[in-house]
């Protein structure tokens, strides 16, 4: 009984007030599935498998964006990359899913560890820009590909099977799946900034010239931090692959880059679960938006100027607000 | 070898290189004299072609139109950054990063909203529509015409920058920033020109696109990252290094497009090489631009003295 009370008070202390409403949050869609098959609303699951997808990509960004402070305006890449690893081995009538997430981390791993040896050795300006257009190259690669759609895309007829295990056909599986995986990733990331490599991290994020006197080659550790990132955002794009079961460069454009920061943003940079309440909002407000106007993404531009310029922290910032004034 | 051919795609190479180069002018005097990334820099070149091909069909002159629009864009430019970049020169990239990326949003809708979805075109007037003749070469007219406009900006620019006193103040600012307030100039006024001038050429290098592409909704988005790449391969804040970045990237970027295949064909079987080809050559620039930053870092013609 003693320890059992030392425990919860260990946890309460540990837990502040904003942790408690993630976490509910969290749980809650845990149970989401079963609640929109009672209130009879598939197209919920839908809405929602897709911000649990983004949410694992704009975590895996804010993983180097917010917490290293590495700006990449190319993300969208991972994404494009773990969705062309479940299109190009369907159209071989190659479906295992094993073979597909493989794929997707090894591709993913490389590309990153590649284009990274290149941008990070360049700062500020001239590595948003050097991202950016390592992810316009994969994009133009894949328009050229016109044996895999070109510009058109693939569809993928059926998604990644994982024989015996797992059945993904079903929209509730997969959206398990991605919803596991989801917690996965932040128990990964949660392990990662919280451990001696992330204090590295987020030190040369403030002070790079200071963690170097004190011994520590930056460069290594933020190269093996960006290929993390970009394996994670690699299996959000074997998912978004699954999910939306049609795949075309445009997945990889630029904007959609934007749009990962854009979630960060909204959420709080430099939160844990910023980016999934950044997810949810962003697709929420696309939704509700584009059903009233066709001139919505003025709205959302106007949204980004204001966010920028007058609140600072997103909606992380505003739950940790609302715990402060309650003190 | 084709030397007729050769001549047409170079002469495209330096086409598509003085485009580039009415972009990247202004985009690496913002780089280096504001330290301001400005992702909405294609708006400009988008707003310049939807106005020239409105007022063409107004005024009914070409040359009318080009003026009347070049007022426009410099206007916008210059209310752009009266009204928003001016309060974010101090804020870290992802800020510059985050709002310019609202701006391309908006400016897109707005665009969307006024003219719609559907394309505008410029029409030619029958002079500039012909074909010049060069023995056995024929060019189309209006090719001349858009290097010749790219040439004489970039000329005037170089006199510009570099005769007069604004321009010493511009190149001063490119160089040294903080000493450059520290003088007394009116740094705010100096802004807000370089600004407006950068929107400006922006926005002529769509007037001049817009007649052979016809003006669409996010044209800007695609070209301005190739923009960036001139940038970052010239060097940021160099406009020497914008020129001859951006006729090298037009130029491997075309030549790359029309004659990669057949070079591939040499060492690897035909069908392959037709494959490999169109990705490669895809790549050619972004390839160019890691090799470049692999040897030098700061791109071929940095500034000398950077604050």
């Amino acid at each position: 009984m003693k320890i059992k009370n030392s425990l919860s008070a260990h946890l309460a202390k540990k837990m502040s007030g904003p942790t408690i409403v993630y976490l509910v949050f969290i749980v809650l869609l845990g149970f989401a599935p079963s609640i929109f098959s009672l209130i009879n609303e598939p197209f919920y699951l839908d809405l929602l498998s897709r911000i649990l997808v983004l949410s694992i990509a704009a975590l895996s960004l804010n993983l180097i964006l917010g917490y290293g402070g590495m700006i990449s305006l190319g993300h969208a890449a991972y994404l494009g990359i773990g969705a062309y690893c479940v299109g190009i081995p369907a159209y071989y009538e190659i479906y295992n899913g094993f073979v597909h997430l493989a794929l997707a981390i090894v591709f993913s791993g490389l590309f990153a560890l590649f284009s990274g040896m290149v941008s990070l050795r360049t700062k500020g300006v001239y590595f948003i820009m050097i991202t950016l257009a390592f992810t316009q190259m994969l994009y133009f690669t894949f328009v050229s590909l016109e044996e895999y759609g070109g510009d058109d895309g693939l569809v993928i007829e059926l998604r990644s099977e994982f024989p015996s295990i797992l059945d993904i056909e079903n929209n509730t599986t997969l959206y398990y799946c991605i919803y596991l995986t989801l917690l996965g990733s932040f128990l990964i990331v949660h392990r990662i900034i919280n451990s001696p490599f992330g204090r590295v991290i987020i030190g040369s994020k403030h002070n790079e010239e200071r963690m170097q006197a004190l011994g520590y080659n930056t460069y290594r550790y933020k190269l093996v931090c960006y290929v993390i990132s970009g394996v994670i955002c690699g299996i959000a794009g074997v998912f978004l692959g699954n999910f939306t079961s049609f795949i075309s460069p445009e997945m990889m454009d630029w904007t959609h880059s934007g749009e990962l920061i854009f979630m960060i943003v909204i959420g709080g940079v430099n939160a844990l679960f910023g980016p999934l309440i950044g997810a949810a909002l962003f697709i929420f407000f696309e939704e509700w938006l584009s059903g009233i106007t066709v001139y919505w993404h003025f709205i959302f531009g106007l949204l980004l100027i204001v966010l920028v310029l007058f609140g600072k922290g997103g909606a992380n910032g505003l739950i940790t607000a609302l715990f402060k004034n309650k003190k | 070898m084709n030397w007729e051919l050769l001549i047409i795609q170079c002469l495209n190479g330096l086409q598509l290189g003085l485009l580039l180069f009415l972009l990247a002018a202004g985009l690496t005097l913002i780089f280096g004299i504001m330290d301001f990334i400005n992702l909405s820099h294609g708006a400009f070149y988008m707003i310049g072609a939807y106005f020239c091909a409105s007022l063409v069909g107004l005024t009914g002159s070409l040359i009318l139109a080009v003026i009347l629009s070049l007022v426009g864009v410099l206007i916008i430019g210059a209310l752009v950054e009266a009204i928003l970049a001016r309060r974010l020169y101090q804020n870290d990239h992802l800020d510059h990063v985050l709002v310019t990326f609202g701006l391309i949003l908006c400016f897109d809708t707005v665009v969307h909203f006024f003219w719609g979805t559907q394309g505008m075109t410029i029409p030619l007037p029958p002079t500039l529509d012909g074909q010049i003749t060069i023995g056995s070469i024929v060019i189309p007219t209006y090719r001349f015409v858009i290097i010749t406009g790219g040439l004489l900006v970039a000329g005037g620019l170089y006199l510009l920058v570099n005769k007069t006193h604004l321009g010493m103040l511009i190149r001063a600012g490119a160089s040294n920033r903080v000493m450059v307030t520290a003088l007394g100039v009116n740094i705010d006024r100096l802004y807000m020109i370089v600004f407006a001038i950068g929107a400006a050429m922006a926005g002529f290098a769509g007037m001049l696109i817009a007649p052979l592409t016809e003006a669409s909704v996010g044209m800007g988005n695609e070209i301005i990252i190739i923009a960036f790449v001139v940038v970052i391969v010239g060097g940021i804040g160099s406009i020497k290094g914008a020129f001859f970045g951006a006729l090298l990237i037009g130029l491997i970027d075309t030549l790359g497009r029309s004659y990669l295949d057949g070079f591939l064909k040499l060492s690897m079987p035909p069908n392959y090489a037709e494959t490999a080809a169109p990705a490669l050559s895809a790549m050619m620039v972004y390839i160019l631009m890691a090799a470049i930053l692999a040897f030098r870092p700061r791109g071929l013609f940095p500034p000398t003295h950077k604050s």
